[in-house]
């Protein structure tokens, strides 16, 4: 999707330039950061902050929160652990919920289920999740896990919708400049036929 | 020791401060061939390379995060994508609040001020907000009327190009307008419902051009104007005034150049400005025939305090003791609401202009007893399907609990479902509200900080309270429910309209400007930004600080070729 608007933005930016309405330096300044965006990424994410086994606890962690399903694939391909490690390595404070949140969660695993979680087993995993996920399940013990919980929920959330994946996924169409502002009818009748104003 | 040079040129004009105010005064006095000096506190503006218009989040690892994660530990400025700018907060340039009071001074230090980033609502103030007083008792009338601004309105409309629609409603007087964009699809839903209760909501007013103008290119409705925009398709003073202004080869642009104090000599007239040069931390002087202030409306006031003198024992231009009074922001109050009306439709480009592209003038301007309060406010509109940034889908994840596909799916279906209102409402002046110079606090350059005080009133509270009534009426008319409200009135200062500090009057005992904002006391001393205001109406203060400084511009001019000046 990603490629075709780019494509797009150019082509209207190009139109733009012709018309006189657009400078050279402006137009220098898009195309330097779609060169950036095409830049490949170099071989295997090396972790800045988190140990090779509480990476992959977040890495499993990550795609159990944002799964790969019928529309897209999960929060891992759309690059959630990377955004975390390197906010991480940025923030202390920040790092310091991770690497606690992450160390609850194994020694949790391993009391429960006899294995770390990445060992465990998925309905395992999933167990585990549930009583940090639900309010209905929230006890005074589970605290750090429930707040680390709601960190990891919110920041995956964010990684994942703010990748070309996520912005597919809820079909984001937008970003391209336009050179006239329309509204498609349909859309316009659907809303109103179903909000019973129209 | 403050640097002299005694060879010095001395400009005809200096003006302090390149926002909407500094902006237009130094694009209508160059066109006149006056020769102005504009410093800037803050640096120059690059906008091809400081604007991220078009970026997608994931062009950056941290996907405008920050590199230090900021979005989720408190920013300091409106996010990684938005155009250069300012915060409530600067290093090294304090200010204190009074016990009891809270106030938060926005401050940008940029070639353009606010207006590189800022909301674009550019609404006319009707005939009845410059006569305040004489409509209810309250407050104090303007030494001018619509009809005198009225003209400086048509110019500032034709100059920095306005889209709206012509209705014919009294609160919210007509203009020149280019032909605004068709509302989105959740924006009609919104009309609809406001019939129903017979709010009028029309076009936005916004300073975004839709057909080329003065080399400018049109909007190309990608929704981003608070990045700062690439093609000048909306107004900021840096990109449509004072850059242009240069090639006149009249302007002096002198950045990093923090006012310090106004000079004057024994007839009790500015000679020249006194600034810290930021970049080597010395003091210099710049000469010249007259001062125009556009510093904003605090900064203004705080620079007229700090210029004593034996002669002027409480500050320049100060022997009314007005300055620093009547300080005033807009009122501000938020609501959002899931639509379920919305959840499947069509999804499609909704990027349009950045902002709503209708609103909602105040309609009760003929029933102020009814709605039991003195004085009105606006609404604006949010929603659509946005380009996802950090913290997007923060509503859907505080809805629902839970993850894995039940979370996505909830996402992907919530998308672009909510809608959001903000009003914005007039604060009536009263004697609690003022800023003044702290005694015992400097900033990092020496200068004496500014002290605020403020207290909203029962007025503010009580049309507060009007608009959580309204909106929640709006949102459950169009079959939604509310999902996130503010808890109480902005915090003071937010809204970022503060203005009203170095009010304009007929009368020198009760003002500190005349009807053209020149000093009373110091004929060569000027004020162009939102302090001459003498209230702060429902109707966003940008266009008026144009039209205005607009009007002093010419003013000051002709004074200068009468040699008054």
């Amino acid at each position: 999707m990603s490629e075709v608007t780019r494509r797009d933005w150019l082509t209207a930016l190009g139109a733009a330039m012709l018309s006189g309405g657009i400078s050279a330096e402006a137009a220098q300044h898009v195309h330097q950061a779609v060169a950036e965006a095409k830049k490949p990424a170099a071989g295997a994410y090396k972790p800045k902050v988190f140990t090779a086994h509480e990476y992959k606890t977040l890495q499993v962690l990550a795609d159990l929160i944002i799964p790969a399903d019928e529309v897209s694939k999960g929060a891992v391909e759309a690059g959630a652990p990377e955004f975390i490690d390197l906010l991480c390595s940025g923030n202390s404070q920040l790092a310091l919920i991770y690497t606690g949140g992450l160390g609850w969660l194994d020694r949790e695993s391993q009391k429960r289920f006899d294995a770390v979680f990445v060992e465990a087993k998925p309905d395992q995993q999933r167990a585990l999740l549930d009583l940090l996920a639900y309010s209905k399940n929230a006890k005074p013990e589970l605290a750090p896990g429930i707040n680390f919980f709601n960190w990891a929920r919110r920041m995956v959330v964010d990684a994942f919708y703010t990748s070309p994946i996520g912005i597919a996924d809820v079909g984001y169409k937008g970003n391209k400049g336009m050179a006239k502002f329309e509204v498609p009818v349909e859309a316009i009748r659907y809303a109103l036929k179903r909000s019973g104003l129209g | 020791m403050a640097q002299v040079r005694r060879s010095a040129p001395v400009y005809d004009v200096v003006v302090i401060g390149s926002g909407a105010g500094g902006g237009t005064v130094v694009q209508v006095l160059t066109k006149l061939g006056v020769n102005v000096a504009l410093l800037e506190a803050g640096g120059m503006l690059n906008p091809a390379k400081d604007f991220k218009e078009h970026m997608w989040p994931y062009q950056v690892p941290h996907r405008g995060a920050g590199e230090a994660a900021e979005s989720y530990f408190g920013r300091k400025d409106f996010g990684f994508f938005s155009a250069v700018n300012g915060w409530w907060e600067i290093e090294g340039e304090p200010y204190t609040t009074a016990p009891g009071s809270s106030f938060r001074w926005f401050r940008s230090r940029i070639l353009g001020g606010r207006t590189n980033h800022y909301g674009r609502i550019s609404l006319r103030f009707a005939d009845y907000d410059f006569k305040p007083y004489s409509r209810d008792g309250l407050g104090t009338d303007w030494p001018i009327s619509y009809e005198d601004v009225a003209p400086y309105y048509d110019k500032v409309e034709e100059f920095i190009g306005v889209f709206g629609s012509k209705e014919g409603i009294r609160s919210a007087p007509d203009g020149i307008f280019h032909t605004p964009p068709p509302p989105r699809a959740h924006e009609v839903l919104i009309q609809k419902a406001c019939a129903k209760l017979n709010i009028p909501c029309i076009s936005s007013r916004l300073s975004v051009i839709t057909r080329p103008i003065n080399g400018r290119a049109a909007c190309h409705y990608c929704g981003q104007c608070g990045r700062g925009c690439v093609t000048a398709s909306k107004y900021s003073s840096s990109q449509v005034q004072i850059l242009p202004a240069l090639k006149s080869g009249k302007l002096t642009i002198i950045t990093n150049a923090m006012a310090r104090e106004l000079i004057t000599n024994d007839e009790g007239l500015v000679t020249a400005v006194s600034y810290i040069d930021k970049t080597t931390r010395t003091e210099k002087q710049i000469r010249c025939r007259t001062v125009v202030l556009a510093a904003s409306a605090c900064e203004s006031a705080r620079l007229l305090l700090n210029s004593k003198s034996s002669r002027h024992p409480n500050g320049l231009a100060n022997s009314s003791g007005v300055v620093g009074r009547y300080l005033t922001d807009t009122t501000g109050y938020s609501m959002s609401g899931h639509i379920p009306a919305l959840v499947g439709m069509l999804k499609h480009d909704t990027d349009g202009v950045d902002g709503g592209h209708v609103y909602m003038p105040w309609w009760l301007w003929d029933k102020q007893k009814e709605a039991g309060f003195p004085r009105g406010y606006h609404i604006e509109v949010g929603g659509g399907y946005n380009m996802p940034s950090i913290g997007s889908f923060n509503r859907t994840i505080q809805r629902h609990e839970g993850y894995g596909a039940s979370l996505k799916a909830k996402i992907r279906e919530e998308y672009g479902t909510f809608v959001s209102f903000a009003g914005r409402g007039e604060m009536i002046p009263n004697e609690h509200s003022y800023c003044e110079i702290d005694p015992d606090v400097v900033d990092q350059w020496g200068i004496p900080v500014l002290r605020f005080h403020f207290k909203w009133s029962d007025y503010e509270r009580a049309q507060v309270k009007h608009m959580e009534q309204t909106f929640t009426e709006i949102i459950e008319i169009m079959g939604g429910t509310v999902v996130t409200k503010q808890k109480d009135i902005s915090v003071p200062g937010e809204i970022i309209h503060e203005l009203g500090t170095v009010r304009m009057g007929d009368d020198p005992k009760t003002s500190a400007l005349n009807k053209y904002c020149q000093a009373h006391d110091v004929k060569n001393l000027f004020v162009a930004d939102a302090a001459p205001f003498v209230s702060n109406p429902d109707k966003n203060p940008t266009l008026t600080i144009c039209a205005l400084a607009w009007r002093t511009a010419e003013y000051l001019a002709e004074e200068l070729r009468k040699g008054n000046v």
